[in-house]
């Protein structure tokens, strides 16, 4: 499937080869839980959006939450997979604190979402196409605090019973770099969709990454699965440290032990949790409290004919309808929010068609520049979408040159706003008027007469003059109009 | 005053409608009742000012004339359905003294419709047993015993509190559950009635769960008008267990007294069991010429699975059993003795907590669904499952309104008689009952006859899904032609 050429390791016996699959548990975005009625709202005193059913007391039924399956189903849409009719809810069973039921509703056999792909780009205009194996809904567990107390723990259900979406990948990516790229796609879709907010520290995103290396295209060796990662960074180091230790096992002549294991960011290095061995039994069986989870395929269509552009498709109409190369366009569409404020600087333009590439590398270069060095992102942004669609009007219809723009923009950046105003009350518009510059055009020329002499015979040092002429005007002259008039002027 | 228990429901209803008598002087004739027989340990818990309070309210609105359809009526309730700021433990240690801070869906339209709560009544622990002998509160006695002997009988299980109470006049009705007889079995050993409704139709909400697949909750009553009224009350669609069906729920008592003339009753050929005792067989006769007698048709069906219903039964069962009581954990509520960790808490807080019958079935549960050995059991129990399903549904497409058996393979035994070395004799109690459950039927117990030692016998009916109506028209005729059986008190 891959197009992209991709790194190999080299160990002692030549190459090895990286085979990744990753497993991504994405928090719904919903007001309420999986199968009740508690808040999701993150943050809360402990135990404070814990209902009735969370607490798994006796008697109680878990409900499906219609919001949590639109979400599943609009997430395969996005990455287009086969959307399954009907799918069962299985529970889990383990005996752990943080699950109260003593099982986690999961849909094992028969997940809402089947198989899909994602375009995944990589530096260098190169991509791979990962393969998506499923995606299921299930429960979150609760969280454990062992701090609080010196012989007890303490348990918060505030997470318990949210809904999860678990989005299995195949076994498609071959490096630390495709593998960051691909969660970062992912994450992207799943923005762009709302169906879940991407916050990886909040924890509302977290990677189970599965890791194994073999002789390119040898047969696959044994796997590992590294742990609940919540940053993309880690999981490129954790790939790197992982895929080393197996290679040097292998080169000793020894054998991988199929485990689970943790990656340390602070030592940089993996460490085992539990080997196959003391794998759980987790006894999974259809969970007789629910029915399977059925509805239409109009169901479906309506969802798909609502889903917002994906950056994909976004992508590909900015290059074919305002030109930008196709690296911009990644650019402006990685993030969902950058998209959205480079596509309201366009509804502002007076032309789009005109300006619409202009607009493109004003937001790219001077705002995204600008708050890369504040280490700001764009939601905080001083300069609006307005107000920087009223610059560049500014620059298109003529008002004002390039550089006085880069003025203007610091001014709004600085003290914000109406662009044009500013324009207005600062003097700052550009002189197009030939009969107030050409009174500045006579002058210099009239006070430097050798320079006016020797251009006759070295036309390249006209440029001298347009400088004199755009620093005596303040910079705004138009410098096209000065250019005319100083050859006109000077006779060549 | 103490004659007030021994009325019927509907006899209550229309003496409280009347004002022959109050709703608190039937409370009270029925709290002193209770008093009375605390050698039965039906209750397991009372709360008689509870019961004065809700009689007091019952008789204001009946004074207002805006009375529910069960105003007024005293009623135990099994302590596997939970009531708000009442003790509920489904009698198990593991639950100690847990109080909810909710009501069952069942329960709450109960007392929506105007009846009073006594108390709560004894059942086997988790509902998991035959004989009502598993409570961690002790067995229930059966208000019944042989001619001529002192001999304690059990009531049968897991409903055993209930049916006792009910026979013994302790309470006007009672709220069961059945996930395998639990209802109809010892309605059968206490000459009571008893319906366990189709799967759905009732709220499981607010009980606690035994095997949710199988679980249902119904009534058992003094008569089959009694059970009808309650039903009413208890069944209807809950958006809170989406398992419940919406559709409405018919005013059941009006199939009482209504024409069973024409109706085709199938008899089962595979429920002739060998060894079967001659009076069982006498009286499953006696009740088809009786339907005969009533218009009636009687034939003949075959439903070839049925023997491999209890195995699959005690597969599935136990496997959902498993899982629906991890919960009982020591860690948020209920019973905890502390471990050095967690794992040891586990431990010693379930090994404490359940006793040995439930513990038996969560090792049977956990062991059909361990990997290796889930497509061998529980899988195969599924299929089975389905095959005895298509049985029922064959039958009924050839015309076949409702299906004949008996209740029970023999009438109630003695506590400490049966089960103590083989379990699976305890579990032989379900061998007519358990197929009703595994395909999700309606079916109702009604007192038939008695044996030769004078303790009563049932009869069962099995009824298309959803069509709990005729199962009250049929067994209002075997009432009619049997009589109706009280114990001779002697508590």
């Amino acid at each position: 499937m891959s197009t992209a050429t991709h790194k190999l390791l080299k160990g002692a016996t030549g190459d090895w080869e990286m085979v990744i699959g990753m497993e991504i548990h994405a928090q719904v975005t919903s007001n309420s839980k999986l199968f009740s009625g508690a808040s999701t709202t993150f943050g809360g005193e402990p135990n404070s959006h814990v209902s009735l059913v969370d607490a798994a007391m006796p008697g109680m039924l878990p409900v499906i939450n219609e919001e949590c399956v639109r979400q599943a189903v609009r997430t395969g849409l996005g990455l287009n997979a086969k959307i399954n009719l009907r799918s069962v809810f299985d529970r889990k069973n383990y005996f752990y604190p943080d699950s109260p039921q003593g099982y986690q509703i999961s849909q094992y056999k028969s997940p809402v979402v089947g198989e899909g792909e994602v375009l995944v780009e990589l530096d260098g205009g190169r991509s791979v196409t990962v393969g998506i194996e499923r995606l299921h809904l299930e429960q979150d567990a609760g969280k454990l605090l062992h701090d609080q107390s010196s012989s007890l723990s303490f348990v918060d259900l505030n997470r318990c019973g949210v809904a999860l979406m678990e989005i299995v990948s195949k076994p498609d990516i071959r490096d630390a770099e495709q593998a960051k790229a691909y969660v970062t796609k992912l994450r992207s879709i799943l923005r762009y969709l709302g169906t879940c907010d991407g916050d990886m520290e909040k924890g509302s995103l977290r990677a189970d990454v599965n890791v194994s290396v073999r002789k390119p295209d040898g047969p696959l060796g044994t796997r590992c699965e590294i742990k609940n990662m919540n940053s993309i960074n880690f999981i490129g180091q954790a790939i790197e440290y992982e895929a080393r230790r197996q290679i040097e096992i292998l080169e000793d002549g020894g054998e991988i032990d199929q485990e689970t294991r943790l990656y340390d960011p602070n030592k940089g290095e993996t460490r085992s949790m539990r080997s196959k061995e003391e794998a759980h039994d987790y006894r999974y069986f259809p969970d007789p409290d629910l029915l399977p989870l059925e509805f239409s395929q109009q169901f479906v269509d309506e969802l798909k004919a609502k889903l917002p552009e994906l950056p994909d498709q976004k992508k590909t109409r900015f290059v074919a309808d305002f030109g930008l190369s196709a690296y911009d366009a990644s650019v402006l569409v990685a993030e969902r929010e950058s998209a959205v404020f480079y596509e309201t600087v366009l509804d502002k333009l007076a032309s789009r068609a005109r300006d619409g590439k202009v607009a493109a590398n004003w937001v790219i270069n001077e705002l995204f520049g600008r708050l890369n060095k504040e280490g700001r992102d764009i939601t905080g942004s001083p300069v609006n979408a307005e107000q920087l669609a009223a610059i560049i009007d500014l620059i298109g219809e003529g008002t004002i040159s390039g550089k006085i723009a880069k003025d203007l923009f610091e001014i709004v950046w600085q003290e914000g706003g109406d662009p044009r105003a500013l324009v207005e009350s600062r003097g700052m518009k550009q002189v197009t008027d030939l009969s107030a510059i050409e009174k500045v055009v006579d002058d210099i020329i009239a006070a430097n007469p050798d320079k006016a002499a020797q251009v006759k015979d070295k036309p390249q040092s006209l440029g001298w003059f347009v400088g004199q002429v755009m620093k005596a005007s303040g910079g705004k002259a138009n410098p096209q109009s000065v250019n005319d008039l100083l050859k006109s002027k000077l006779g060549i | 005053m103490t004659d007030l228990t021994s009325l019927t429901l509907a006899e209550a209803r229309k003496g409280l409608a009347a004002k022959t008598f109050t709703s608190l002087e039937l409370t009270d004739a029925h709290l002193n009742a209770i008093e009375a027989a605390r050698v039965l340990n039906a209750f397991v818990m009372e709360t008689p000012d509870q019961a004065r309070a809700m009689a007091r309210e019952a008789d204001v609105k009946i004074g207002k004339g805006d009375a529910g359809p069960l105003a007024g009526i005293p009623l135990g309730i099994k302590d596997l359905f939970a009531t708000k700021g009442v003790r509920t433990t489904a009698c198990s240690k593991i639950l100690g003294n847990f109080v909810p801070t909710y009501e069952s869906t069942v329960t709450s339209q109960l007392w929506r419709d105007g009846a009073v709560m006594l108390g709560k009544l004894n059942n086997d622990e988790f509902a998991m047993g035959s004989s009502n002998e598993t409570s961690c509160f002790g067995p229930v006695a059966n208000p019944w015993r042989r001619d001529g002997s002192n001999t304690t009988l059990v009531p049968g299980g897991s409903s055993g509190g209930s049916a006792s109470a009910v026979a013994a006049l302790l309470c006007m009705g009672a709220t069961a559950t059945d996930t395998g007889g639990s209802i109809r079995q010892p309605a059968a050993f206490t000459a009571t009635v008893g319906i366990k409704p189709t799967y759905g139709r009732c709220s499981r909400w607010g009980v606690v769960a035994f095997a949710s697949s199988l679980d249902q909750a119904g009534p058992i009553a003094r008569s089959v008008r009694d059970s009808a009224m309650l039903l009413r009350s208890m069944a209807g669609h809950d958006p809170k267990d989406t398992t419940s069906v919406d559709i409405p729920v018919p005013d059941y008592e009006a199939a009482i007294g209504k024409s069973v003339k024409g109706m085709k009753i199938g008899i089962p050929k595979e429920y002739r069991l060998d060894g079967m005792p001659a009076e069982i067989e006498k009286l499953w006769s006696e009740g088809a010429a009786w339907l005969k007698a009533a218009g009636a048709e009687l034939v003949e069906v075959s439903l070839p699975h049925t023997k491999y219903a209890l195995p699959a039964y005690y597969i599935v069962a136990p496997a959902e059993a498993s899982s629906n009581l991890a919960r009982y954990d020591g860690v948020r509520y209920g019973l905890r003795e502390q471990g050095k960790n967690v794992i040891e808490l586990y431990e010693n807080t379930r090994a404490e907590g359940f006793g040995a019958e439930v513990r038996r079935r969560v090792m049977i549960g956990t062991y059909v669904l361990s990997a290796g050995y889930y497509d061998a059991y529980y899988l195969r129990a599924q299929k089975v499952r389905t095959l005895i399903k298509k049985d029922f549904e064959d039958c009924f497409a050839k015309g076949v309104s409702a299906i004949l058996t008996p209740a029970t393979p023999s009438a109630a035994f003695g506590v400490g008689e049966k089960g103590g070395a083989d379990p699976v004799e305890m579990y032989l109690n379900d061998i007519f009952t358990v197929t009703v459950n595994m395909a999700g039927l309606p079916g109702i117990a009604v007192p038939a006859g008695k044996d030769a030692q004078g303790l009563p016998l049932g009869l069962q009916l099995i009824g298309r899904p959803f069509d709990e109506e005729t199962l009250f028209s049929l067994g209002e005729v075997i009432e009619q032609a049997a009589g109706r059986f009280t114990p001779a008190r002697w508590w």
